[in-house]
């Protein structure tokens, strides 16, 4: 379970805007994360009145909609061509999407 | 043992065998020009939408029924979010709360040691591409991204790194046996991540873990855990703390070495994946699944030493790679009679010729059928012992059965006790010298008459029969 999920799991919790953010790779500055606070809080107070729920029998879900094992069969289909797919990477070789040097 | 106690976990990555990828139909091909297996899917588009793979759902389930598992009645997909050129989307869906198959166990064996190592838990995910570096700048080969990944999580049930490597051996035994993977490792079809800790002897809570990412063979699984064995063992006696850490194995060197990640790393915010709907096998379908199991290869040693009166070391050989086996049983079925026979030339000149030509049993050229009319005709004694040799190289270098062979070649054994007579008269005759000798008592003279006789009978007579004529005529024996 991650922090920011715990977190949220606590009623009157308040979230980590920076930490957060970091993990989205956002840089925000003072007054953004002032606001998206105030924003985040009352999303989670929002959340937080289903506690007040009796949820007791009631099957915890991550789906709403009674659909179950939508599958396709393994067959190949054809995808997009090379050209197709390098051409839309800010920058490419002949054959591969370039980035900076990856360091590992 | 030492000071310390080992204790070990792996996550074991296996590609599975599917024509087309997790969530779209690009095909899984390994070796093919770098991003020609691509879609909007497997490239992260904004708005294209994954499918599962019916396929890839069931040979899941099939790897968990051969290791054990319980098969969860629900399961689900989820988002884990992390930032990696080699992952476009931002996030890779994989399973998070509610995998696949749960529970579970491998049995090996170390050093006559036979132990039971727990399965925590199976799940499906995406794999991501693959990265080339260059001087300047890294590429990327999108092939990769999406092909069905399942990921097997063991309990740190393991003592040593031995004990590592044989249950990843006799984890690739069942999963091929399974044939839900090839488990190819030079393709990267299976791919580990070890978690390593140290404690002293006397103590019961575990060390503090470090975990060494993607080892890519069992040796190199083996090396860096006794690396990381007296690396830890070192520290612990120099007083230092193990640092929690992710390291990475370096097989040139033989070293493993930190890899520096960010401390906020781990924290992936898995999240339900909305775009996938849950998974919910009917009881029936598993059941059936169930039923259709291939045996496992542990059953079929037992089974080919009870059934067939075979040595416990022939059951091992024969029975270590399924499509051996496979082959060794439809040989046997022709020539019910013969289990040690097809048991020899199975172990002996099958196996070495796949191993001088570095091929598997599936391009071996020749077929179970046409081996048991061979070993048949010996077994009669129609051909002798060389000559079946002979045969079985002719059949593998021109193919052909045994029985034309030796029709249009006039290799038949000849145990017809006269013309046998003669071919003996003529061998004294030609080599008086070496009859005498073993007249005069020396062994080895027979064995160079014998091979005479042979030799005139262009390998066509019973050398049994040739030997005890030879043995009447010069009165020794
Ligand atoms: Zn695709």
């Amino acid at each position: 379970m991650t922090q920011a999920y715990q977190d949220t799991q606590q009623a009157g919790a308040t979230i980590d805007v920076r930490y957060v953010a970091n993990l989205a790779r956002l840089n925000l500055t003072d007054a953004e994360v002032a606001t998206f606070q105030a924003q985040l809080s009352q999303i989670v107070a929002y959340v937080n009145e289903i506690r007040a729920l009796d949820v007791e029998g009631v099957e915890p879900t991550a789906h709403a909609a009674p659909v179950r094992n939508v599958f396709r069969d393994d067959v190949v289909v054809p995808g997009l061509e090379r050209e197709q797919a390098i051409a839309n990477a800010p920058e490419h070789s002949a054959d591969l999407f370039k980035v900076p040097t990856i360091v590992e | 043992m030492g000071k310390y106690r080992t204790t070990i976990g792996l996550e074991v990555h296996v590609q599975l065998k599917t024509h087309s990828k997790m969530f779209c139909g690009c095909g899984t091909d390994f070796g093919a020009p770098p991003n020609t297996h691509v879609c909007p899917v497997c490239l992260g588009y904004p708005g294209a939408l994954p499918v599962m793979n019916r396929d890839a759902i069931r040979l899941t389930v099939i790897s968990g029924l051969m290791l054990g598992c319980r098969i969860n009645s629900y399961s689900k997909f989820d988002r884990k979010n992390y930032f990696y050129p080699d992952m476009p989307k931002n996030y890779q869906i994989t399973q998070y709360d509610l995998p696949l198959c749960l529970g579970g166990s491998v049995e090996i064996e170390v050093g006559g040691r036979v132990r039971t190592i727990g399965i925590t838990r199976i799940h499906l995910e995406e794999d991501v591409a693959k990265n080339l570096h260059y001087a300047t700048w890294s590429g990327i080969d999108f092939n990769r991204a999406g092909v069905p990944l399942m990921e097997i999580v063991s309990e740190p049930d393991l003592e040593s790194p031995e004990e590592a490597s044989a249950y990843l051996l006799a984890l690739r035994q069942i999963l091929t046996y399974a044939g839900v993977s090839d488990c190819n490792l030079e393709e990267g079809n299976m791919r580990c991540d070890a978690n390593c800790s140290l404690r002293p002897a006397d103590r019961v809570e575990l060390g503090t873990k470090v975990e060494i990412k993607n080892i890519n063979t069992v040796k190199g699984v083996q090396g860096a855990l006794e690396y990381e064995e007296i690396r830890q063992a070192e520290a612990l006696d120099g007083g230092r703390t193990i640092v929690q850490e992710t390291r990475r194995w370096d097989a040139d060197l033989g070293i493993t070495s930190s890899m520096r990640t960010k401390e906020d790393a781990h924290d992936y915010r898995y999240f339900p994946e909305p775009d996938l709907m849950p998974v919910a096998l009917p009881a029936e379908q598993v059941a059936a699944w169930k039923a259709a199991l291939p045996e496992l290869p542990q059953a079929r040693r037992e089974r080919f030493v009870a059934q067939y009166g075979l040595p416990e070391y022939d059951a091992r050989v024969l029975a270590a790679e399924r499509a051996v086996a496979d082959y060794f049983e439809a040989a046997l079925r022709l020539i019910p009679g013969s289990p040690k026979a097809v048991s020899n030339w199975v172990m002996t000149d099958v196996l070495r010729v796949l191993s001088e030509r570095t091929i598997d049993i599936g391009r071996f050229p020749i077929p179970a059928d046409a081996l048991a009319e061979l070993i048949g005709l010996a077994e009669k004694r129609v051909i002798n012992s060389n000559t079946a040799r002979d045969v079985f190289a002719l059949m593998l270098d021109e193919g052909g059965r045994a029985g034309d062979i030796v029709k249009t070649r006039g290799l038949a054994q000849v145990s017809d006790t006269a013309a046998i007579e003669k071919v003996v008269e003529q061998a004294i005759a030609e080599n008086a010298k070496s009859a005498e000798d073993f007249r005069q008592g020396k062994a080895a003279a027979l064995k160079f008459l014998v091979g005479q006789v042979m030799r005139l009978s262009k390998g066509k007579a019973n050398p049994q029969m040739a030997t005890e004529m030879l043995v009447a005529r010069l009165g020794k024996g």
